[in-house]
């Protein structure tokens, strides 16, 4: 993974020091609030409901075991022993206190870590593809062109105040795990007809008030261009994005507004101005930063390993996990393994500063020291030997992080909410917690199959609920939580955004709604082998609404 | 207001005529983007000194072939939070080539002196409250910039694979003298 | 008639905190100051911009709280969550430490 040269490991301090200024202008009053959020928002610091909340970037989701280790410790030093994995791959601590926050910034440089722009109007934390590096369907790794995008956008001094906050995505695999349609500028790793390979862009999809799948403004971007082409949509949108309505300031708003092929020649007319310029990738650069992504010294094994085989064969629940949670690898004899942190009445996402040592353990024992986060709030060891997955499978249950339900109902993307946010309008941890307790029936859960339920506590739409199967809105009425489900919603290569049901549930309601929802689909899919997903897209919302509102049973009253 | 030109305070010697007002005499004044577009063939003839104030949501590139009358050009950020500026200072200096003094007025604090700086933007008007030392303390924060700008500090990039005692030497140079990130 | 209190968090930590009688700040919902009137409700709220200005606190504001025989409560789910300073998720807010078992 890359490692800093003495230039980032300068410029990390020069941060710290910057904010510890900062800091203490802001405690001795030279700084109002006002002045000092954007401030700590550029550094990750959130002001939530009960406390400050520190978001640490994960760079593409990449941690090593060395990082993985203070984050335990700062945890345990300076948060009450646990830590939250992002749906934007990174981790987020809530209880810091602001007078330490330089402090903690401090150690995170000490380990090559920062929480630069994890917040704020800017360019945010590049995401990837979670299995770059090792999928079997990968084209190209994304990880070196994040890094690469990560730098650029770092303190870029122009792109500091935009109009609104700036996410990309990139991913380098057929299948598109990275959600890329869903971000401000989403970017896939393409092969034309030269066999040559570029960028794919793609513009203006997001989630919150209005989600959006973006269009593509350009089919093929060859490589040396990516930093030019990213400039010029970036120029476009800090000057023609609206500043008059947060709500309306993100630039899916511009470029539905303005119309994506409008648009799209803007940028072309912006980029022609400036390519083959400065920023045009040197072949050096490149090559320095491909070189910290070398594949790790893999051992020649066999494909199919006996004794996973024989061990999958002596136990049923051993061989579950494996059927779930691990994925093929693209090198013979080698599994990619998803830690699946959705533990049964647990909160989606959440690792205690234990059970993070103990993921590094395991990392240094059996991934070559590697621990990746994934946008579903889940971790992955992404280079296990076939024959250790037994070992790891045991120590992983041992702390509760081994339950069978990756890609399963109750692998759940759930925002922090109401227990923690202070934008939410409703609380969607708990509801994970009910739903992972009554869908805690294995078999059940294998016999419904592929389900992404997503939950959001508010519009903001952090739990990305317009992208899954079964989404969940919390609203307020009347200063009380209800739930609005939506249905449909898809991240993968088939995007689409979910669609209102009916009127919101009561908290009580919801986990019987899913059961609902999830009996409809039982009950007409046609064959064990067609996902929700399908099944939803061929029926239609109708067979699930009148289970779930109609007059064949006694309407409980729900909100409007 | 006192402005920050280059590290040093100075005072302002123009004066911003607001709408239609009567311009003085041989002074030099600064009038909007407004006004120059309605009045260009008039002003055209003048003898002082001119400078041209922008609206953050004004395009500099109405004005690209008149770009050497203004001795001044002054950009507003009405919020600090507006960054439309920043933009509009790059597409002066880099896109339109403008060599004259490039200002930045209003809600101006010293967190976003170093983005302005390397935007392009020379001079900053200051309101009384204005920590100077605060400000010229903010150039010095960092001394690695990851992407090229307006100004001619080196980035990480050339850097990393320049050949070593030029590595150094142009670090010393940036170390030295911050003014010379103003050769614009 | 509708019954209210000033709330903020602390600047230093965070921490939920409420304005007492003795226009002093507790983390403890049941000591704050109830305010029965508009006008008395504003004039303490715009007092605490002393109290920003001082760093003791940030973004205070007016909740609304409902009277019972049991004295005020918080109204709305927002304000109970906040009320009871932490998060509602039980028995040990997260921290899977003690879970580990052997």
């Amino acid at each position: 993974m890359y490692r800093y040269d003495e230039f980032d490991a300068t410029f990390v301090a020069e941060r710290v020091k910057q904010f510890r200024g900062q800091v203490a202008r802001r405690l001795a009053g030279e700084l109002t609030e006002d002045e000092f959020r954007p401030l700590r928002l550029q550094n990750g610091l959130y002001l939530q409901l009960h406390a400050y909340m520190l978001r640490i970037a994960v760079p593409y989701g990449v941690l090593s075991s060395k990082k993985m280790r203070k984050l335990a410790f700062i945890a345990r030093r300076y948060d009450k022993g646990f830590g939250h994995f992002t749906t934007r791959q990174n981790i987020q601590f809530n209880w810091p206190h602001l007078d330490e926050i330089p402090d903690i910034l401090e150690h995170l440089a000490e380990v090559e870590m920062h929480a630069i722009q994890t917040s704020g109007n800017c360019i945010r934390n590049t995401t990837a593809d979670h299995f770059a590096g090792v999928a079997p369907d990968e084209i190209e790794d994304p990880r070196l062109w994040a890094e690469i995008i990560r730098q650029w956008s770092t303190l870029h001094p122009e792109f500091a105040f935009l109009p609104r906050k700036f996410k990309i995505a990139v991913t380098g695999a057929s299948h598109d795990r990275a959600a890329v349609k869903f971000h401000d500028i989403g970017l896939k790793m393409v092969k034309n007809d030269a066999g040559e390979i570029g960028f794919e862009v793609i513009v203006g999809g997001g989630m919150g008030r209005t989600p959006a799948i973006g269009p593509t403004i350009r089919s093929f971007l060859p490589k040396q261009h990516l930093l030019s082409y990213l400039e010029a949509i970036l120029r476009v949108y800090n000057l023609l994005g609206r500043r008059d309505n947060l709500y309306k300031a993100r630039i899916k708003i511009l470029v539905t507004a303005t119309g994506t092929q409008e648009f799209a020649r803007l940028v072309e007319e912006e980029w022609n101005r400036i390519k083959d310029g400065v920023l045009t990738l040197p072949e050096a650069e490149v090559a320095r930063i491909q070189d910290y992504f070398t594949p790790p010294a893999y051992e020649t094994l066999p494909a199919i390993s006996t004794e996973l085989e024989t061990a999958k064969r002596g136990d049923a629940i051993f061989a579950r996990w494996v059927r779930a949670n691990t994925h093929a690898h693209k090198v013979d004899g080698y599994s990619i393994v998803t830690v699946s942190l959705k533990p049964e009445g647990g909160a989606p996402g959440d690792a205690s500063a234990d059970q993070m040592d103990l993921i590094a353990d395991l990392a240094d024992e059996y991934s070559f020291g590697e621990v990746r986060v994934t946008h579903h709030q889940n971790l992955v060891l992404p280079n296990v030997r076939k024959q250790d997955l037994d070992a790891l499978w045991q120590r992983l249950a041992a702390v509760r992080l081994a339950n069978p339900n990756v890609g399963f109902l109750t692998d759940i993307i759930a925002c922090p909410g109401l227990d923690y946010c202070n934008l939410a309008n409703a609380r969607s941890i708990p509801i994970a917690q009910r739903l992972s307790r009554r869908f805690n029936d294995f078999q059940r859960l294998e016999e419904i199959g592929e389900l992404r339920l997503n939950i959001s506590g508010c519009i903001n739409a952090c739990g990305h609920h317009h992208a899954g199967n079964i989404g969940i809105l919390g609203v307020d009425k009347q200063g009380e939580e209800f739930y609005q489900i939506t249905l449909g919603g898809s991240s993968k290569d088939d995007s689409s955004i979910g669609k209102i049901i009916g009127p919101a549930f009561a908290i009580d309601q919801v986990a019987d709604a899913v059961e609902t929802i999830v009996n409809v689909y039982l009950e007409k899919r046609a064959g064990a082998d067609e996902r929700f997903l399908e099944t939803y897209r061929r029926i239609g919302l109708e067979p699930f609404k009148e289970k779930l509102y109609g007059n064949s049973q006694a309407r409980r009253p729900a909100a409007e | 207001m006192a402005i920050l030109k280059h590290g040093a305070l100075q005072p302002n010697d123009w004066l911003t005529v607001a709408g239609d007002a009567a311009l003085p005499e041989g002074k030099p004044v600064v009038i909007s983007l407004d006004r120059w577009l309605k009045e260009r063939e008039t002003l055209a003839g003048r003898n002082a000194p001119l400078g041209l104030r922008f609206k953050s949501d004004q395009s500099p590139v109405t004005v690209a072939d008149d770009l050497e009358r203004f001795s001044l050009i002054v950009l507003e950020f009405p919020k600090f939070t507006d960054g439309r500026g920043y933009s509009q200072a790059r597409i002066l200096r880099q896109r339109l080539g403008y060599t004259g003094e490039l200002r930045a007025t209003g809600n101006v604090l010293r967190d976003q002196y170093l983005f302005m700086d390397r935007c392009g933007i020379d001079s900053v008007e200051l309101t009384d409250e204005a920590n100077v030392a605060g400000f010229l303390e903010s150039l010095g924060e960092f001394s690695i910039w990851y992407q090229p700008a307006a100004d001619k500090r080196p980035t990480v990039l050339s850097l990393r694979h320049a050949e070593p005692q030029d590595r150094a030497g142009a670090s010393a140079v940036v170390r030295e003298s911050v003014a010379a990130n103003w050769a614009y | 008639m509708t019954v209210q209190i000033v709330t903020a968090n602390r600047l230093r930590d965070g921490a939920v905190v409420y304005l007492t009688t003795a226009r002093t700040w507790s983390e403890v919902f049941a000591e704050s100051l109830p305010l029965r009137d508009e006008a008395e409700a504003n004039a303490a709220l715009e007092a605490t911009k002393a109290d920003v200005k001082a760093r003791k606190i940030v973004g205070p504001y007016l909740a609304e709280v409902e009277e019972t025989p049991d004295g005020i409560q918080p109204n709305s789910a927002r304000e109970r969550i906040r009320a009871s300073r932490l998060p509602t998720i039980t028995p040990d807010v997260g921290s899977w430490t003690h879970r580990i078992e052997g």
